[in-house]
């Protein structure tokens, strides 16, 4: 099996067991894929940096390792696309700003170092919001991405590098980060598999930050059993991150392979429908829903009131935390330095810095958080989010007496054009109306395709929510939606979106 | 632009009027191996900015993981402040840019600090104890060091460019803050430098620091503002900034009383800034004006969970506490049988320690305080050491005094053998035998010299006969002459006598 067009539509699953049985080299594999991001990265730009030489020497010690006859690891071998958040030691590090450009991290994050141990291949980094704010990948300070379903309409954000590196066959897996949906909302408008793991399951040591209490890196893949494989990868204990949870990571695999939803009782929440929904985005939804009610789902309608506080709340949080998270950057100690040409003081020159290297979103954030921290304002604005926070945590646990699951359209509209929300914020923050309350609780979500809008033929993805530590409960669900999906449309969804 | 004024009215006439209440912060560095949120090296002196990593230069993508030897330190420091411990408290983040300051904000505490609500009672050089009462105690790290470069006084103001050593960003800090401390009228100064010192010599009790003012690992703020007598509602204050020695505390508290008052007095207006004192004048000058109170945008550290320590582990802590450093001075004055003014002498000479472990090696408490105080005191004095860092051991002196009580020594002789120690020629038993240091007590020689300086003065044998006892010294002083020191001088005046037939008193 040489031909790339066929090594690239492989799932990661197949890939690893192909280089494992000697069907397949991975060398070859990663070659493979270097060729399709050559073939097609100019037009999609999902990558901000390629590691060629890097990829394929990892490439080559699996292929060594397994001469020499040792046990490979359940992802040995198969090319990632890392998003451009996490740092990497030796390897640009940019979160898709100009504030770090040409900044080469002298240390791996932790999951980067996870990868590398599981002979994950790092092909290179992608394109993603400035500091991960946005929900297009316009925000990036490095030109925007393209929707692989069509190059006019944006991937998602902020991740939207990793999902239109997935849906346009450039990598099998990726990492995503998801602080209020940036790994599900770009799923959902790439027809991928994003997950939102429970927070600090997955270390958050070398993310660079944006709201530290809701970061969360996961996941990305096209299918839910390879997101569950990288998953396992990742996940864990990380002395490193005091964050990070101190337990087993769920038997996610076993999940996933295992998919049923058969006597659960899935809930479906009042407030996550009507006005702004796109009417193909529920009509795919409420079919969502026959359909597990077929495999033998109980459906519970479901009423959490402080989830139409959720957005507020959200963009008052994560604004506070970036405001002081990004303080950092003062052209001091490493990244952008502009002005320092003897004429500026240290202020100055990291005023003229800040100036230059912050764009416009990113700047609108840290001086709404550093309005709503200051004192006088604290109670009214952080304070009552915290306080909202907790009554979503409320309703969720709540919720989860009755069901196992939760589940909801991901995003209420499909990808919408490059530029059509760039000048409107409160356009673009109502694409993450479903998906923040998860990261205000802490718990875990999914995304998966459950079809095309009838009026765009576009992605609509299908958000499963579990509670806590529960992250098992989505594979489980995901795997069995999928394959009844698959077995519907009789083939996966990505092969209807067009060849590039 | 300040109202700062160098115009003083005098320390007396400022108190007829006036009434100090002082606030007072003090910053310890822990002892700690590493850091607070990391694991680089606390050593002191090493190269600039070779014990840094991605958590304490504040690298994108880096996280802090709390120190747990820091968190059990503060508690300690908190149970023997008599604080309350919070069951379950948080770190804050305190937002505000600075160079050494990596990521721009201090981990810090805010609103709720791991110790709260305690006291500690020091003592005034009369003996008198004053109560002050404790704040809070709390975590926090500290800021790499700027060097300032090319100007002519080591401030920014006037420099070329500054150099960033972040060596000591990120080194665990307790802040302890005092409440107002009302009520010391004109010994508040006296009061701010005992508090000092009180706490320091708390802290070094604990082992927890070894509260080097000197090097900066205890440092003070010291609050003050002044409210005419009668008054309850306190005055502006000003905030004196880094002063690093007990008797600059006072002078600063001093100082700050005298120029309040004369801008009081004159019908200004004391502005609430900050202030840096000079050890070269005493004297304070403004340093940044605070125009409205700094908002330093305080919010719960996400990046770390909170601390919640345990009931039992606390319990624990407090039960391992040593003797609270004042209850102990006060307990061996009364062993010692010595007033709180000698205490405070053998407190200020830092010899407490010394000499409780040379009676614990054997000595009377006479003695040993007799070395320490005296023949070591003034070694230590001369070498620019502490007491702690002569090269002579508790056990060495306990040694000493022994062959002194022995009659094998004498003081002129012991003098010589703890010369020689320092000296590095050895034991105290050695340099005995190496220098011939022995009192000779053999009254076969010490006849012979006594006879010979019967003969030689004549004169003064004669005064003795006659009934002169007293007289008996010059002829005790030939006798040790004669045998270079080495003599039992009560033996050889008993000598003297009894060669003469006459008996004392």
């Amino acid at each position: 099996m040489t031909d790339h067009s066929s090594i690239i539509r492989l799932t990661a699953a197949e890939t690893a067991a192909n280089i494992a049985s000697g069907v397949l080299t991975a060398v070859e594999v990663t070659e493979a894929h270097l060729a399709r991001i050559e073939e097609v990265d100019a037009k999609v730009h999902a990558f901000l940096h390629v590691d060629r030489e890097g990829a394929l020497a990892q490439a080559r010690a699996v292929d060594a390792k397994r001469a020499r006859g040792e046990q490979l690891g359940p992802l040995a071998g198969v090319p990632l696309a890392l998003k451009d958040i996490f740092t990497t030691e030796g390897i640009p590090t940019t979160v898709g700003s100009k504030i770090l450009e040409g900044w080469i991290p002298p240390y791996d994050a932790t999951v980067t170092k996870r990868l590398k141990a599981a002979d994950v291949v790092i092909l290179g980094k992608t394109n993603m919001d400035e500091f991960a704010m946005g929900s297009s990948t316009e925000n990036s300070a490095y030109g925007p991405t393209g929707n692989p379903w069509d190059l006019t309409r944006i991937p998602g954000g902020s991740g939207g590098g990793s999902s239109a590196a997935l849906a346009s066959f450039q990598a099998p897996l990726a990492i995503g980060t998801d602080t209020g949906g940036s790994i599900r909302q770009p799923a959902a408008v790439t027809g991928t598999v994003g997950v939102k793991p429970t927070y600090g399951a997955v270390s958050r040591y070398g993310m660079v930050a944006f709201s530290s209490s809701l970061d969360q890196g996961g996941p990305c893949a096209r299918t839910v059993l390879d997101a569950a494989l990288l998953h396992e990868v990742i996940a864990g204990h990380d002395p490193l991150d005091s964050t990070s949870i101190d337990a087993p990571v769920p038997p996610v695999v076993e999940a996933a392979r295992n998919g049923s939803v058969q006597g659960m009782r899935v809930g479906v929440v009042k407030q996550f429908r009507g006005e702004g929904y796109q009417a193909g985005v529920i009509q795919r939804f409420d079919e969502a829903v026959a359909v597990l009610k077929e495999l033998g789902a109980e459906i519970v309608e479901l009423d959490c009131p402080s989830f139409d506080l959720a957005l507020s709340a959200y963009y008052l949080i994560a604004p506070s935390e970036c405001s002081s998270n990004l303080a950092r950057f003062d052209g001091l100690r490493y990244g952008l330095r502009v002005g320092d040409d003897g004429t500026h003081s240290a202020e100055e020159v990291t005023s003229i810095t800040r100036e230059a290297g912050f764009g416009p979103e990113v700047k609108r954030r840290i001086m709404l958080g550093t309005y709503a921290l200051s004192s006088g304002y604290y109670d009214a604005y952080y304070g009552s989010a915290q306080k909202v926070r907790t009554l979503i945590t409320r309703d969720f646990e709540k919720s989860f007496e009755s069901v196992d699951v939760i589940v909801s359209p991901t995003t209420p509209t499909t990808a919408f054009p490059i530029g059509e929300r760039a000048d409107d914020p409160m356009a673009m923050y109502l694409a993450d109306l479903c998906t923040i309350p998860t990261n205000l609780a802490g718990n875990s979500a999914m995304s998966l395709p459950c079809g095309l809008a009838p009026e765009d033929g576009l992605p609509v993805g299908l958000q499963i929510i579990a509670p806590a530590l529960k992250d098992d409960r989505l594979y489980k669900v995901g795997a069995a939606v999928e394959a009844a999906f698959v077995e519907k449309w009789g083939h996966p969804l990505l092969e209807e979106a067009p060849s590039l | 632009m300040t109202t700062t004024t160098d115009e003083l009215v005098s320390y007396e006439d400022a108190l007829a009027t006036y009434d100090p209440v002082m606030g007072l912060e003090v910053h310890v560095e822990l002892g700690t191996k590493t850091k607070m949120f990391c694991g680089c090296s606390t050593e002191l002196g090493a190269e600039p900015n070779s014990q840094t990593c991605p958590t304490c230069l504040g690298m994108p993508g880096a996280l802090p993981v709390v120190n747990a030897i820091g968190v059990e330190s503060a508690i300690r420091i908190g149970l023997a402040l008599n604080c309350e411990i919070a069951e379950w408290c948080r770190f804050a983040r305190k937002n505000y840019f600075y160079p050494d300051m990596p990521k721009n904000f201090q981990t810090s505490q805010y609103d709720e600090p791991i110790a709260f609500n305690g006291y500690l009672d020091v003592q005034l050089e009369d003996g008198e104890t004053f109560r002050v009462q404790i704040e809070r105690a709390h975590m926090e790290e500290d800021t790499g060091k700027s060097l300032h470069v090319g100007g002519a006084t080591g401030r920014i103001h006037g420099a070329s460019h500054s150099l960033l050593d972040y060596n000591r960003a990120g080194i665990p800090l307790i802040e302890i803050v005092t409440k107002p401390i009302e009520g010391a009228g004109e010994r508040a100064p006296e009061v701010a430098k005992a508090y000092v010192a009180e706490l320091r010599e708390l802290i070094r009790a604990l082992g927890v620091s070894e509260a080097r003012m000197e090097q900066g690992q205890m440092r003070c703020d010291v609050n003050l503002s002044l409210r005419p007598h009668g008054r309850e509602k306190f005055g502006t204050r000003s905030e004196t900034k880094n002063v690093n020695s007990l008797r600059s505390v006072e002078r600063a508290a001093r100082f700050e009383i005298q120029r309040h008052a004369a801008v009081l007095n004159s019908g200004g207006t004391i502005i609430q800034e900050t202030r840096h004192f000079h050890e070269d004048t005493g004297s304070t000058t403004s340093g940044r004006v605070k125009e409205e109170a700094e908002d330093y945008r305080y919010f719960p550290e996400p990046d770390l969970v909170p601390v919640a320590p345990s009931r039992a582990w606390v319990e624990e802590i407090r039960a391992e506490l040593p003797e609270q450093p004042l209850a102990r001075r006060n307990r061996l004055s009364e062993e010692w049988g010595i007033t709180a003014f000698d205490m405070q002498s053998i407190l200020n000479a830092g010899a407490i320690d010394p000499i409780v472990a040379t009676i614990d090696a054997g000595a009377d408490s006479a003695s040993a305080r007799k070395w320490w105080m005296g023949e070591l005191a003034r070694s230590a004095n001369e070498s620019g050491k502490a007491l702690d860092e002569l090269p002579i051991t508790p056990e060495q002196v306990a040694r000493v005094t022994a062959l002194v009580t022995a009659g094998e020594l004498n003081d002129k002789l012991a003098r010589q053998v703890i010369e020689g120690v320092l000296a590095g020629e050895g034991t105290p038993d050695e340099v005995v035998e190496k220098r011939g240091l022995k009192v000779v007590s053999d009254d076969g020689a010490l006849t012979t010299a006594v006879q010979e300086a019967i003969a030689g003065n004549p004169g003064i044998a004669d005064k003795i006969r006659g009934g002169k006892v007293a007289a008996a010294g010059a002829l005790v002083g030939a006798v040790m002459k004669a045998t270079r020191g080495q003599a039992d001088a009560a033996r050889v005046k008993e000598l003297i006598l009894e060669q003469l037939g006459v008996s004392e008193g």
